[in-house]
């Protein structure tokens, strides 16, 4: 195998089959090196992929990719022992094309897209694990692999190799990652009848609803739970800063039980058989986090770089943008004949200046809510009571139930501690 | 209990392994485990129990890893080797 090409791309998730995609269209030799049995043998999300940026790479794909329902509904639920607070928009424009998201089975999404990139001259492996980036006097020449002379060489490699990017590690791109900078992720699917699932999130055929749960889903963590509905299944899972798991001495898969089992998310799943049980990382590090980019020879895209967004559960959106601005650079590069550092940089710009490095930049203080519980584990539950407070018809006079409220949002603290709290949320999240 | 209720191992059941021949984890100093961590993070944490203190020595189940990673961030004694299993091998997620 010890062939050159121009470019290898290490992954086949949707930042290195974007990569892959945009590089052999050009009409680059690009090869893709993917461990999985297939890709996605080892991929892993919630499920919901956005639209626009996988337009980006191919117009219309929704008309012949695997996607199951378009998302016409999305619900954040701020849960507590037996209650929730409950927002949500619901918009029919989400329920025709051009569409807004889908969700998606990633074994599937992401088997067909890397055969679209084959399609367009990828040679795609799979199998195979990159053992290591070979380096010559300061500059990548290509990867070792576990096949038996399983060296190749290219003008450029992309490490599309995912959350715990050992190459990048490697590399010195980054140091190994802290807990509170990772995020894990359990799931199951749970088979569900179509007409079940449209009835009880009142749903047509073709329509999609999500539920981000905050608060009790997590235990009062910073992260998320979430329920997603496929055609004939349902996405169940909790996310969680791995510092709070190991902080609380939480098992992940209880928290997933404990979800399943509450009782305002019971009757949405009842009856239901589960098909998979599912863990991953998420890199939840933000804008600090993002590690060296670019070297001599090499890109780094996608969960490897560390380009999720948390707060909009956005990641396979912009690990696509990332793997397409990543080829735009190479094709650049091909032309000029130059892969140094010093070229290739216009990737690091790009995605500084694209919705990715400015989302990350926006909410690079996110960890504030990891760093004081209060705001889920106490807030959200006082905000519940308050709201059950308010919904109660008891003869007590509007004003008095007023001040109860706010007493109830404060109890034990002062206002100034809580409006310090609150204040500094805002300076967050604005 | 109903079909939508599940143990662990039930939940690790429904997903495809193939295994390795050999562990793609690896205890680096078995007595840091031993003496040193009265908590066992890895043992609370991992969500597949790969592993397993069995009173005197770390257990490692490796079989069932879903490679996620939280193992190697996670030991606050950087204690765990982490590598891939060889390539076609370990996890197969079939859906999402």
């Amino acid at each position: 195998m010890s062939e050159k090409f121009d470019v290898i791309v290490v992954g086949a998730g949707p930042a290195g089959t974007s990569c892959a995609y945009e590089c052999a269209k050009a009409g680059l030799n690009v090869i893709q090196i993917e461990r999985g049995e297939y890709p996605g043998a080892k991929n892993v999300m919630g499920g919901v992929l956005y639209r626009k940026q996988m337009e980006d790479i191919i117009p219309e794909f929704w008309k012949e990719a695997p996607v199951e329902r378009p998302v016409i509904e999305q619900r954040l639920m701020m849960l507590d022992k037996e209650s929730a607070i409950t927002i949500g928009y619901k918009g029919l424009e989400f329920a025709r094309e051009p569409y807004n998201a889908f969700t998606v089975l990633r074994s599937k999404f992401d088997q067909w897209f890397a055969s679209k990139a084959v399609e367009q001259g990828s040679l795609l492996i799979t199998e195979t694990v990159v053992l290591e980036v070979i380096v010559e006097d300061g500059r990548v020449i290509g990867v070792r692999t576990d096949r038996p002379d399983g060296d190749v060489y290219a003008d450029v490699v992309v490490l599309a190799d995912g959350v715990n990017s050992l190459l990048g590690k490697q590399l010195g791109f980054h140091k190994e990652l802290r807990p509170d900078e990772v995020a894990l992720a359990v799931m199951e699917v749970i088979n569900l009848p179509a007409e079940r699932i449209e009835e009880r999130f009142n749903l047509e055929p073709n329509q999609g609803c999500t539920y981000e749960i905050f608060g009790d889903g997590t235990n009062g963590i910073l992260g998320t739970a979430f329920i997603y509905t496929n055609k004939e299944s349902i996405n169940i899972g909790v996310g969680a800063m791995l510092s709070g798991m190991i902080r609380e001495r939480l098992r992940p898969h209880d928290l997933l039980d404990r979800l399943k089992s509450h009782p305002l998310i019971r009757p949405l799943i009842k009856g239901g058989e589960p098909q998979e049980y599912l863990a991953h990382l998420i890199p939840e590090g933000g804008f600090r986090s993002i590690p060296k980019i670019v070297g001599n020879g090499v890109l780094v895209v996608g969960d490897a770089a560390q380009f999720v967004n948390g707060v909009h559960r956005e990641g396979s959106n912009m690990a696509m943008t990332s793997g397409r601005l990543a080829a735009e650079t190479i094709i650049m590069a091909k032309e000029a004949g130059d892969f140094s550092e010093n070229m290739l940089d216009s990737y690091r710009i790009k995605v500084l200046d694209s919705f990715i490095g400015k989302d990350l930049k926006k909410y690079e203080d996110i960890h504030l809510f990891e760093k004081n519980p209060q705001y889920f584990k106490e807030y959200l539950p006082a905000l519940n009571r308050a709201a059950s407070e308010f919904f109660t018809v008891d003869g007590t006079p509007k004003k008095e139930k007023q001040k109860k409220m706010l007493q109830l949002m404060t109890q034990s603290k002062s206002k100034l501690k809580v409006i310090n709290d609150l204040y500094k949320a805002w300076r967050v999240m604005k | 209990m109903s079909k939508l209720d599940t143990t662990l191992e039930e939940k690790q059941y429904l997903t495809r392994f193939k295994a390795d021949t050999k562990s793609h984890l690896t205890v680096l100093d078995y007595d840091i485990c031993a003496t040193k961590c009265p908590d066992k993070l890895c043992t609370i944490f991992c969500p597949a129990e790969v592993y397993k203190w069995e009173g005197t020595r770390m257990q490692v189940g490796y079989e069932g890893c879903h490679e996620c990673g939280s193992c190697r961030i996670g030991c606050p004694y950087q204690n765990i080797k982490w590598e891939y299993p060889t390539g076609g091998l370990g996890i197969v997620f079939r859906l999402a």
